[in-house]
Parts: structure tokens; C-alpha cells; sequence
């Protein structure tokens, strides 16, 4: 399989504080790769370097054969890279149909896919229907529950029809079938050809989904590999236990 | 509805309004309502950046003015007719739209609008310096006495003051219901989810600041022939300003109703209120009126209205962005 992100040797200062220092990463087409570190070692960083939300100052981001240092985070989802964020952020204002409805309108049309209104509206449909939201697809989406949230965060992130996706903690604070039901989702988009990055505390979800596995501390990559001899690694023991 | 029909309906009943007022053969009757549809026009551009974007412009005035001084440089040259004014000034007004757009928008929420005000004061600084369009002294126009065939010159910018609102709630209708202004609204809840989800919204916000302000720069155009005596500190007085905001949020933020019914509600109230107790009441009504409203309704008449058909059975939830908040507004 060929590389689709490579990150090379990527570096991010705040100030006097450095977040990333020399990560370097690739991920492989159609890969599942997890994403582990304590609190504050730099994965939604890293995440926001990759999506172009943050402008990294050091190393290069590839995707799909293209440099992405330089580019808005708009066109990077242009080119096929999707996110969900941490905390959901939908757009409030709209219904959750039209929330599915914007990376179709943008993203999506602007790959030279032209869709009538109608086709739009029925693959909005499919899509809320396949995270299980069609039933409240013309509320707000301040009527929702925390998992359907994180659903919706994902089903739009789908909607934008990616090449990779990153899901940063789509699971924090979700009961244990919720959990199930966000794996299934990603384990489904993953069949059908989608490279997934998957950043996550809860363990049993990352090592049940993950080929691979990367840790993080202190925003250094400390470990790469299958995820049962990461996390057996003595230094990502003591980065963990302390 | 398709726009033509839109367009048809709002033409006839223009029409009739200015049929009427004919027939009240008091030509006062269309001095006031030319303020009255000013506003609408004011009221409607403002709503383009301030309530589909969220971007609260407090620089209308400066717009407003652009327009109206385009005017006066163009008749110190050459009178042109007005028809011909009008996309002069929203050429003008546009472009420094887009400049101000360009400058200020990685600034949001008070300090944009900061920063809005600031550049009315800087435009008013330069055009009180400008000798050509008459400095502080201000500039006079000579207002034609009657205009064929329409009669009294007064009837006839009432006319176009008609047009150019039905103009404007036309573009902001079509904006509401195209990609543009799903666009904006994502640029309004949320501008890092917008770029995720493919949105350039620095171009769609230039593009609003663009629209926003040629639409501010038409409703000033024809304003010299109106007033006959143009003046700096007036012309880029805070009225505008505080006008074309408390209007869209009285009448609501998230569709062409609310400026329109803002606008027509405080611009007659204002009105009537110059003619029976004194002109210096306006504001005071406005800023009653404004606190009153963000109390008791903060998503504006069009909120009040859609919350209430909310409570019954019909699905009213369907429709997209219900209540939608305006910036800053209690959910």
C-alpha cells in the first residue's frame, strides 16, 4: 500500500513553549491507525498542524502526493482530509440536515461533483441515516444528546467524502455501547476505503480498533507500532504510570 | 417561490404603495417614505454581514455616506442622471467594502466592530478635507423642480428609493436560499467548523462585506438630491449607523423579513414621531425600542413569530434555521 499522509519531521512552538518537535509519520492508504497520549502531549496539535487550523513553523506535511505547508485549512478538505473535533462543533443555527448538507455544497461540489438539489438532499439523508440521526434530521442540534453530537460531528465529516479522517476523542465521555456504536461506524468507513486516524484515551477502543499504533509525550513521537508491543514499550508504561 | 414571482409581487405592490401616495396628494407623504424606504434598503445590506455572517458592521454610515459623496463628485463634474449614479456608488462603496473586509476580518466580534466605526471616522476626516465635494462647508445640489413624466422631482427618487429596496430584499432573499448563504451561516455559528467542512469563508466573508456595502452605497446615491444640502457630519452621522443595526434586530436577523419589517416598523415610527413631538426623539425611540426588544424578544419580531407557531403541531422545526441566534443572543 502507498503512503497517503507523510509527515516529516514537523515542529510547532507557542511561544516559548515547543508542542511538537520533530514528528515524523506516515500513514499508509486505507490504514487504521490509533493516536495515544496523556493530556497535553500534543495529538490535537498535531491533528490542527495536519488540517491546516494551525501553521506549523519546521518539517512538511504531505497528502495524497501534495505538500499541504502552505495551504488553508479549507482546500486541505478539499483534497480529501477530514475531521471531527474534540468537542462537537456543529453549526448551531442550521438543522442537522443542512449541517451534513455544507461539505456536500463545498467540498464536495468543489471537486467537480455536481449533484441536483435533489441528489444532495438524498445523500444528506443517507447519511444521517447511516450514523442513525434521520429521525431528528430538521432539528437544531442544540436538541441533541452528547452522542448524537459526536455522530453528527462524524456523519459530516463523512459528508465531505475524505480520503483520510481524523477523529479526535469522538468517544470522551460516551457509555460503553455508545462507544460501540462510533466503532462500528468507523470500522465501516475503514471497509469502504478510508484511511482513519484515530485519536482516543479510552484504551479499549484503540487497541480493539487500531493496526497501528503511535504514542505521543510531551509532544514527541515516543513509540510506532502494532499496538500490542506499544503498549508492552517500558517508555510508554512510564508515560502512562508515571 | 421563484425570484421572478418574488419580484412581480414586490413591483405591484410597490406600485400600489406609490399609487396611493399619489392619491393622498401630499407630497410630504413621499419625503418621509423615501427616509422610510432608505432604510429598508440600510436595514437589508447590514443584514448581509451583520446577521447571515455575523460580522457586526458599525460603519453603514460611511458607506451610506461613500455613496452619497460619489454623487456630489460626479455632479461637480457632470450631472449624470440618477439611474446612472446608483452603480457608480455601488462600484465605490463596493470596492472599499472589500478593502475594509480585507483589513479587518481577522478581527471579530467587538473589535470588528471597532474597527467598522473607525473607518467612518477616517472617511469623514478625508472628506472634510476635501475642498472638491466641499469640505466641512458641505455641498450643494440643485434639485430639478419636476422630472418627465413622473412630475415632482420628489415623487421620482421615491420611486427609486422603491426600486432599489424591492432590489435589496431581492438580493438578500436569493442569498438566503443559495450555497452563499448556507456558507454564511456556517461563517455566523462557526467559523473553524466552516474551513473543516470545506468553506473558504475568508472569500465569502469579502464577498459579504462586498455586497453589503454597494447595497449601503445605492441607498446613499440619490440622498444629495434629496436633502439639497450635503454635510459631513451628518451624512456620516451615528443615526445611520445605529439605524441599519437596531432595524434587522428588531425585525430578525436570520431572513429578509426581519430588516424589512424593522425598518418599515422604526423608520415610520420615527417618522411620524419627527412630524408630531420633535426630530431629536428619534434616537431615544430606537434605543427604547432596541432594549425593549432584547429583553423581550432577542431574536427579533421574525424570532417571536416563529418560536410562537412553534408551540403548535404544524412542523415549523423544519424549516431551516428556525430561531437562529442572532450573535450573541440567549438560545
Amino acid at each position: 500500500m502507498s503512503e497517503l499522509l507523510q509527515i516529516d519531521n514537523l515542529g510547532k512552538r507557542f511561544g516559548g513553549f515547543v508542542a511538537l518537535e520533530n514528528i515524523t509519520l506516515s500513514v499508509r492508504a486505507g490504514e487504521r491507525l490509533g493516536l495515544i497520549g496523556p493530556n497535553g502531549s500534543g495529538k490535537s496539535t498535531l491533528v490542527n498542524c495536519i488540517c491546516g487550523t494551525l501553521r506549523h513553523e519546521q518539517g512538511s506535511v504531505r497528502f495524497d502526493g501534495r505538500t499541504l505547508d502552505g495551504l488553508i485549512a479549507h482546500q486541505r478538505t478539499h483534497l480529501g482530509l477530514a475531521r471531527s473535533f474534540q468537542l462537537p462543533r456543529p453549526f448551531v443555527s442550521l438543522s442537522l440536515i443542512d449541517n451534513i448538507r455544507i461539505p456536500l455544497l463545498y467540498t464536495v461540489a468543489a471537486r467537480g461533483t455536481h449533484r441536483a438539489a435533489r441528489e444532495v438532499e438524498d445523500r444528506c439523508s443517507d447519511l444521517l441515516r447511516e450514523v442513525g440521526l434521520q429521525a431528528k434530521a430538521h432539528h437544531l442540534p442544540r436538541d441533541l444528546t452528547q452522542v448524537e453530537m459526536r455522530k453528527l460531528e462524524l456523519a459530516r465529516a463523512m459528508a465531505a467524502e475524505p480520503k483520510l479522517l481524523i477523529a479526535d476523542e469522538s468517544m470522551a465521555g460516551l457509555t460503553h455501547s455508545e462507544i460501540q456504536d462510533i466503532l462500528t461506524l468507523l470500522v465501516r468507513l475503514n471497509e469502504r476505503g478510508v484511511t482513519i486516524i484515530l485519536i482516543e484515551h479510552i484504551m479499549r477502543a484503540v487497541m480493539s480498533f487500531s493496526q497501528r499504533l503511535v504514542v505521543l509525550v510531551s509532544g514527541r513521537k515516543i513509540a510506532d507500532g502494532r499496538p500490542d508491543e506499544v503498549v508492552r514499550n517500558p517508555e510508554v508504561e512510564k508515560a502512562y504510570l508515571g | 417561490m421563484r425570484t421572478p414571482l418574488f419580484v412581480l409581487i414586490w413591483l405591484v405592490i410597490g406600485g400600489v404603495l406609490f399609487a396611493v401616495s399619489v392619491a393622498l396628494g401630499n407630497d410630504y407623504v413621499f419625503f418621509a417614505g423615501y427616509v422610510v424606504l432608505q432604510y429598508v434598503v440600510l436595514g437589508t445590506a447590514w443584514n448581509i454581514l451583520g446577521g447571515y455572517c455575523g460580522y457586526v458592521n458599525f460603519g453603514s454610515a460611511a458607506f451610506f455616506a461613500l455613496g452619497a459623496y460619489s454623487t456630489v463628485a460626479i455632479y461637480k463634474f457632470y450631472p449624470l442622471p440618477i439611474p446612472l449614479l446608483l452603480p457608480i456608488s455601488a462600484v465605490v462603496s463596493g470596492v472599499v467594502g472589500f478593502g475594509m473586509g480585507y483589513l479587518t476580518l481577522r478581527l471579530r466580534g467587538a473589535f470588528f466592530a471597532i474597527a467598522t466605526l473607525a473607518l467612518a471616522v477616517v472617511l469623514e476626516t478625508l472628506v472634510v478635507n476635501w475642498d472638491y465635494v466641499g469640505g466641512s462647508r458641505g455641498a450643494y445640489i440643485i434639485r430639478p423642480e419636476e422630472i418627465e413624466p413622473i412630475g415632482n422631482y420628489i415623487r421620482y427618487l421615491f420611486l427609486i428609493m422603491l426600486l432599489l429596496a424591492i432590489g435589496a430584499i431581492t438580493v438578500a432573499r436569493l442569498i438566503e436560499r443559495s450555497r452563499l448563504g448556507y456558507g454564511f451561516a456556517t461563517i455566523r455559528d462557526d467559523e473553524l467548523a466552516a474551513e473543516a467542512s470545506g468553506v473558504p469563508t475568508l472569500r465569502l466573508k469579502l464577498t459579504a462585506t462586498t455586497i453589503s456595502g454597494a447595497l449601503m452605497g445605492m441607498a446613499g446615491a440619490p440622498f444629495p438630491y434629496y436633502i439639497g444640502y450635503l454635510q459631513p457630519s451628518s451624512t456620516f452621522g451615528l443615526d445611520y449607523a445605529v439605524n441599519s443595526i437596531a432595524m434587522p434586530l428588531i425585525g430578525g436577523t436570520t431572513s429578509w423579513v426581519g430588516p424589512l419589517i424593522g425598518a418599515l416598523l422604526l423608520g415610520s415610527m420615527q417618522q411620524i414621531a419627527t412630524v408630531t413631538i420633535s426630530s431629536a426623539v428619534n434616537l431615544l425611540i430606537v434605543g427604547c425600542v432596541l432594549v425593549a426588544f432584547v429583553i423581550v424578544a432577542p431574536n427579533g419580531i421574525i424570532g417571536m413569530v416563529h418560536t410562537y407557531l412553534q408551540r403548535k403541531p404544524d412542523d415549523f422545526v423544519g424549516r431551516r434555521r428556525v430561531d437562529a441566534d442572532l450573535p450573541g443572543a440567549v438560545p
